[in-house]
């Protein structure tokens, strides 16, 4: 099965609102669609730059629905990010929004042009073969620029789709806010689950530090949304627990782990306010989703993911490989299911490769399981960390800045990133090299100043020392 | 420090823009002034200034201009 094949049911429910108050129909939605697939008519591999618009859902719909392999990238990514990935993978086209992307800084010519959205044709002799079951690609870190892409199959996107639903229990009456990127796998996941149902998505670009977006959620009667760790620090901020949101019934939080304190607030808030309340774990390795607490658990088992999907599995194992099988020991969290996605594309030859996955998902995090079966991320095992809700990739981050100095190590927790020097001669460049390249803000970036960075024998950084 | 150096401050170090470009400034008109950099400066402006804004000012503290009759609001005169 794939993807938005059902759409047809759904006729003349609403299947999009936006802040502008534009609405359309599945029909309407179908029809547009199809209309966007009657240009290319072809299986390839085309670039969106998306945003939160009727423009970019079209596209997204309609390469999936049509077996057009769509890579999702924010329409503001960094033009060099975007020239290398073009260059690597050789998209037959890319689609864009018509104003204000990083595509307007380019010469081209429109190939085609609806709904604020233009599809542009780029020649090149050949492209790249793409693997049969191969639906979406996504990349590893929102906006960190890596050119490493994750492969989903129609399989693993159908089946994460079918589970979310169910553990949701959605049903046509949803009507989700979007308040995350349609190039992240959670935003996209909202997207996906929504359509299968039939429900209305309440479309805008506004975020939630904007009197337009509570607006809108008031005037449209938003009953769901979700959210990263940094989306819930700001909604305790915006005393979003004082607010009078009656249609809220639903809130779902994961790319990430939230604090302990920050949990049980929210928790606390949802029981008194009759709303449920999801935390969720998950990687864009496996499509979206991976574990869920049930809220009837949110308060006794507060700090948990909770237990695998349906249809998931999680297993723990020591360093050996071996699976652990007594409670509260901390092993790593390997995953199975049929949402694990193919594996990494890394230049364009890498789409034409099959399952390398096999379902199977090594997630490099460290977790514990109690006596009943819940699990708790306890830390990472691989050198990332995640700034509001991106992941970086340390070893990545070094090689940027040493790109403009000789040494530097990084090492860094959730939200914060730590940066040795041995000098404090390119402290602003490198600052100013993270902002400009990452929109890494200053504040979470803290450089401190060595004598020197120890290494082992073998050249490598011991981190443990800084 | 006067009022409007403080003021001016906490924007050109949130959003790292340079002084001249602050009297046009709007939420999203520079890279660094998206959500992450809007929770950033409330924060210190709420420090330098020792006030906490309620959640209608804090979503509506759109642009540079904006600001100043927020803050107005609190007393203080930029």
């Amino acid at each position: 099965m794939k993807i938005f094949s059902n759409l047809i049911d759904f006729k003349n429910n609403i299947a999009v609102i936006t802040d502008d108050n534009q609405k359309i129909t599945y029909d309407e939605l179908l029809f547009l669609t199809d209309n966007l697939h009657s240009k290319i008519n072809h299986r390839c591999l085309i670039f969106i730059l998306s945003e939160n618009s009727i423009g970019s859902l079209i596209g997204y719909v309609s390469f999936l629905r049509n077996g057009i392999v769509p890579l999702m990238l924010d329409k503001n990514i960094n033009i060099d990010l975007l020239m290398n990935l073009i260059n690597i993978y050789k998209p037959d086209y890319i689609y864009a929004p018509k104003y204000g992307s990083t595509l307007e800084s380019l010469q081209y010519t429109t190939y085609y042009d609806n709904n604020n959205y233009i599809l542009i044709q780029i020649n090149y002799e050949t492209s790249f073969p793409l693997y049969d079951d191969l639906a979406l690609l996504l990349t590893t870190s929102g906006s960190t620029g890596s050119p490493k892409l994750v492969r989903l199959s129609y399989k693993n996107i159908f089946s994460n789709t079918q589970a979310i639903i169910s553990y949701l229990d959605l049903t046509n009456n949803e009507r989700p806010i979007t308040t995350l990127p349609m190039y992240y796998t959670y935003g996209l996941s909202i997207i996906n689950t929504h359509l299968t149902v039939g429900a209305t998505i309440l479309l805008t670009q506004r975020t939630l530090i904007e009197k337009e977006f509570w607006n809108f959620f008031k005037s449209s009667e938003a009953t769901s949304f979700g959210g990263v760790p940094f989306t819930y620090e700001m909604l305790k901020r915006l005393r979003f627990f004082t607010m009078n949101l009656p249609s809220l019934k639903t809130m779902t939080q994961a790319g990430g782990k939230l604090s302990f304190d920050l949990t049980k607030e929210f928790v606390e808030f949802s029981i008194k306010k009759n709303v449920k309340f999801f935390v969720m774990y998950g990687q864009t390795e496996a499509t979206a989703r991976m574990s869920y607490l049930d809220p009837k658990y949110s308060f006794s088992k507060c700090g948990s993911m909770g237990k695998a999907i349906p249809r998931g599995k999680f297993k723990l194992i020591d360093e050996e490989g071996n699976v652990i099988s007594t409670s509260d020991t901390i092993g790593e969290l390997v995953y199975k299911g049929d949402n694990v996605s193919l594996g990494y594309a890394e230049c364009g030859e890498d789409l034409i490769k099959e399952d390398e996955n096999k379902g199977i998902l090594v997630t490099g995090d460290m977790a514990r399981r109690d006596e009943d079966g819940f699990y708790y991320i306890t830390g990472r095992k691989k050198r990332f960390i995640k700034i509001f809700g991106n992941r970086i990739n340390l070893d990545e981050i070094e090689q940027l800045i040493k790109t403009i100095v000789i040494e530097c190590a990084c090492i860094g927790n959730d939200d914060k990133l730590i940066i040795y020097l041995i000098s404090n001669e390119k402290e602003e460049q490198v600052k100013k090299l993270l902002f400009d390249k990452l929109l890494l803000h200053t504040a979470s970036v803290e450089i401190k100043i060595i004598d020197s960075i120890q290494k082992n024998e073998s050249g490598k950084v011991l981190y443990n020392s800084l | 420090m006067t009022n409007l150096e403080n003021y001016n401050k906490a924007f050109m170090e949130s959003f790292n823009v340079s002084e001249e470009e602050l009297e046009k400034l709007e939420y999203q008109s520079v890279k660094g002034w998206d959500s992450i950099g809007h929770m950033l400066l409330i924060s210190t402006l709420e420090t330098a200034f020792g006030i906490m804004m309620e959640t209608d000012d804090l979503i509506d503290f759109s642009s540079y201009k904006k600001g100043k009759e927020i803050l107005f609001k609190y007393s203080i005169t930029v």
